[in-house]
C-alpha cells in the first residue's frame, strides 16, 4: 500500500516535467520568433539582442528548457507583454476566481447528478429514468457558452432577475461572501453545472444499478431492511467511484471554464486566457495554462489517492 | 499427413476464427434489426441526414446572400417578411448565414475526429499489439496529453498558433488523438491473445497479417463506436474555438462566430441571437444519441 503510494507520487514527476516541456513549446510553435514573446516589437535591435541573451534564447533548445524550468519553479513565470506585471500577480487572483467558480459549478453537479442517478439507477426503466437520463444527455451535449447567454436572455434581459456580467457590482473582482456577490455567481455556476451534473448522473446511474443487482443487496433486503438501510448500503459502495469522477471534473472545469468566464466576463483564469489570446501576450497564455495544467496533475494525483483510501477492494501494490 | 485431419484443438480454433470473421454478414444484419427498431436513434439519423441536406444544398435552399449586409435592416425580429429568422448584427440574413454556417461547423467537428481516428487507431493498435517498449513509449506521451484538460489543450493549442481553420482543426485532432488510442489500445490488448489470432500466429503469418485480418475486424468496431461519441464534443469544442475567436475568422458564417458576433446584439434582438447556438445544440444531441444508439445496437460495452 504505502508502495503503492510512493509509486503513484514518484509518477507524477515525469508527467509534471513533461506537461512543463508542453508549456514550454508552446512558445516555440508560436509563429515568430519566441523573441517577441518577451520584448515589444517596438524595441530597438541591440535591446532585443540583449534580452536574447540575458534570456539564454542563443542556447540550443533543451538548455533553454532547463533555464526556463528553474525560473518556473522559483515562481517566476516571467512578465505580461500587454500590462509589464509579473504573470504571476495577475494569475494569482483569477485562479481564486476560477477555483471559486468551478467549486460552487461542481459541487452543484455533483448534488444534483447524484440524485438524478441514484433516482434513475434505483427505478431502472421507470419515467423517472428515463427522464433522468434526458437530462444527462442534453446536459453533456449542450454547448455550455450557448446555455450561459440563454440563461442571460432569460434571467437578465427579460425578467432582470440577475446580473449578467462580472463578478461583483461595479465590475469589482475582489470576492466577499454578500448577496451582491453571490448573485454574480449564480448564473456562471449554474451554467457551468450542467457538464458534471450529466456526467455524473450516468456514472451513478450506472453504479447504482449494477450495486441494486448484487447479490449482497438482494441478501439485505432479504434480511427485511428497509429501502432506506439498503440504500445507505448502496450509497457507500458508490460513493468511491463518484467522488473520483467528480474529483477529474473539477480539474476539466478549472481548466474549461474559459467559454462561461467570457459569456459572464467572469474575472478568472478564463477571461485572462481571452485577453492574452487577443493580445498575443503568449507569457500571460503559457503561465495560465502551465499553471491549470499542474492543478489538474495535482488533482489526478489527489482523486487517485483518495480512491484508493475509500475503497478497501482497491488493493494496489 | 496431419494436415488433413485436424485434431480437435485446431478444429475448435478454426471454429472461433470462422465465427470472429463470419461473424459480418449476420452481425451487421442484427445491428441493422436493432437500430431500425429504435426510435430514438433513427429519428435522431433523419433530424441529422436533414440538415446534412439542407447544409449541402445551402446556395439552392438560402433566400439570400449569406455575406450581403444592409445598414438599414439591422438586427430584424424573428418572423420579419423575407427574413424568418431575422438579420444579424450587419443587416445579414440569419437563416442565410444558418445554412452556410453549418457547413463549417460540421467540417470542423467532423473532420478533427475523423483524423484522430485514423491516426489514433494506428497507434493505440501497434501500441496494443506490440507490447512492449513501443507499447511503453507511445503510452507515455498519452499520458502527457491526457494530463490536459481537453478545452484547456485545445485553447493553448490554437491559442499559440494564432486563429484559422486549420489551427484550430490541427489543435483538435491533437486533443482526440490520445482518447483514442487509449481505447484502441486497450481494446486490442483484449484481442490480442485471444486464441484464434495465437493460433495464427503459431502458424506463421506475419504480424502485419494478423493484425489486418484478426484484429482489426475485431477491434474496429469499439473504437469506431467510441469515435462517433467524440464528433458531439468536437463539434461543440469547434465552435467554442470560433466562439473565443480562434477558429473561423469573420466574416464567414459559421455557427459559433455567429454566436459570437451575436453576444452583442442580446438586448436588442436576443431570441435571434441564441439561434446559432441551437443549431449547435441539436447537432450535438443528435450525434450523442446517434452514438449510444450505435454502441447498443453494436452491443460494445463502456
Amino acid at each position: 500500500m504505502i508502495l503503492y503510494l510512493l509509486r503513484r507520487i514518484l509518477y507524477v514527476v515525469p508527467i509534471a516535467l513533461a506537461v512543463g516541456f508542453v508549456c514550454f513549446m508552446l512558445v516555440q510553435i508560436a509563429p515568430g520568433d519566441p523573441i517577441n514573446a518577451i520584448v515589444p516589437p517596438d524595441a530597438p535591435q541591440d535591446v532585443v539582442e540583449q534580452v536574447r541573451r540575458d534570456y539564454g534564447l542563443d542556447k540550443p533548445l533543451p538548455v533553454q528548457f532547463g533555464l526556463w524550468l528553474l525560473k518556473v519553479v522559483q515562481g517566476d513565470l516571467g512578465r505580461s507583454l500587454a500590462t509589464g506585471r509579473p504573470v504571476w500577480a495577475d494569475l494569482r487572483t483569477a485562479i481564486g476566481n476560477t477555483l471559486m467558480l468551478a467549486l460552487v459549478a461542481s459541487g452543484l453537479g455533483f448534488v444534483l447528478g447524484c440524485v438524478l442517478g441514484g433516482l434513475a439507477g434505483t427505478f431502472r426503466g421507470s419515467a423517472m429514468d428515463r427522464a433522468a437520463v434526458g437530462v444527462a444527455v442534453a446536459g453533456v451535449s449542450v454547448p455550455h457558452y450557448w446555455l450561459g447567454m440563454v440563461l442571460v436572455v432569460l434571467f437578465s434581459v427579460q425578467w432582470n432577475l440577475l446580473p449578467a456580467m462580472g463578478a461583483g457590482p461595479g465590475g469589482s473582482s475582489d470576492w466577499e461572501w454578500d448577496w451582491e456577490h453571490m448573485q454574480h455567481l449564480v448564473l456562471p455556476a449554474v451554467t457551468l453545472s450542467v457538464i458534471p451534473m450529466g456526467i455524473v448522473t450516468r456514472t451513478v446511474r450506472g453504479i447504482v444499478a449494477e450495486i441494486m443487482n448484487q447479490e449482497f443487496v438482494v441478501a439485505l433486503r432479504g434480511k427485511g431492511l428497509r429501502r432506506w438501510d439498503v440504500f445507505v448500503h448502496v450509497v457507500k459502495n458508490a460513493a468511491p467511484n463518484a467522488l473520483a469522477v467528480i474529483g477529474l471534473q473539477l480539474g476539466y472545469l478549472m481548466g474549461g471554464s474559459i467559454l462561461v468566464e467570457t459569456v459572464f466576463s467572469w474575472p478568472g483564469t478564463g477571461l485572462l486566457l481571452n485577453s492574452a489570446i487577443f493580445q498575443r501576450d503568449l507569457p500571460v497564455l503559457q503561465g495560465t495554462i502551465l499553471v491549470l495544467a499542474m492543478f489538474f496533475v495535482a488533482l489526478n494525483l489527489l482523486v487517485d489517492l483518495i480512491q484508493t483510501a475509500l475503497d478497501p477492494r482497491i488493493k494496489r501494490a | 499427413m496431419s494436415t488433413t485431419i485436424p485434431t480437435a484443438a485446431e478444429a475448435e480454433l478454426a471454429v472461433q476464427a470462422r465465427q470472429a470473421q463470419a461473424r459480418s454478414p449476420g452481425y451487421w444484419a442484427g445491428v441493422w434489426r436493432r437500430v431500425r427498431r429504435d426510435p430514438v436513434t433513427i429519428i435522431c439519423a433523419s433530424i441529422l441526414a436533414l440538415m446534412l441536406l439542407a447544409i449541402l444544398f445551402a446556395p439552392l435552399i438560402a433566400p439570400h446572400d449569406p455575406y450581403q449586409g444592409s445598414m438599414i435592416r439591422r438586427l430584424r425580429a424573428i418572423g420579419t417578411p423575407n427574413y424568418p429568422l431575422g438579420t444579424d448584427e450587419l443587416g445579414r440574413d440569419i437563416l442565410t448565414r444558418l445554412l452556410y454556417g453549418g457547413r463549417l461547423s460540421w467540417f470542423m467537428g467532423i473532420v478533427p475526429v475523423v483524423l484522430a481516428f485514423g491516426i489514433g487507431t494506428s497507434l493505440g493498435v501497434l501500441a496494443g499489439y506490440a507490447g512492449g517498449r513501443v507499447n511503453m513509449l507511445i503510452m507515455r506521451v498519452t499520458d502527457v496529453f491526457y494530463a490536459f484538460p481537453s478545452v484547456l489543450l485545445a485553447v493553448a493549442i490554437s491559442g499559440a498558433l494564432g486563429a484559422g481553420i486549420f489551427n484550430a482543426i490541427l489543435s483538435l485532432t491533437l486533443v482526440f488523438i490520445p482518447q483514442i488510442i487509449r481505447v484502441a489500445e486497450s481494446v486490442t490488448q483484449g484481442v490480442r491473445n485471444l486464441d484464434f489470432v495465437e493460433a495464427a500466429r503459431a502458424s506463421g503469418a506475419s504480424g502485419f497479417t494478423v493484425v489486418r485480418v484478426h484484429v482489426l475486424g475485431n477491434v474496429l468496431g469499439p473504437i469506431f463506436v467510441y469515435a462517433t461519441s467524440l464528433i458531439s464534443v468536437c463539434m461543440i469544442l469547434a465552435s467554442g474555438l470560433s466562439f473565443l475567436g480562434l477558429g473561423t475568422k469573420p466574416p464567414e458564417p459559421e455557427w459559433g462566430l455567429m454566436l459570437n458576433t451575436l453576444r452583442t446584439a442580446i438586448y436588442v434582438q436576443p431570441w435571434v441571437a441564441v439561434l446559432p447556438g441551437a443549431c449547435i445544440f441539436v447537432t450535438s444531441i443528435c450525434f450523442n444519441l446517434l452514438s449510444d444508439g450505435l454502441r447498443q445496437a453494436m452491443d460494445v460495452k463502456g
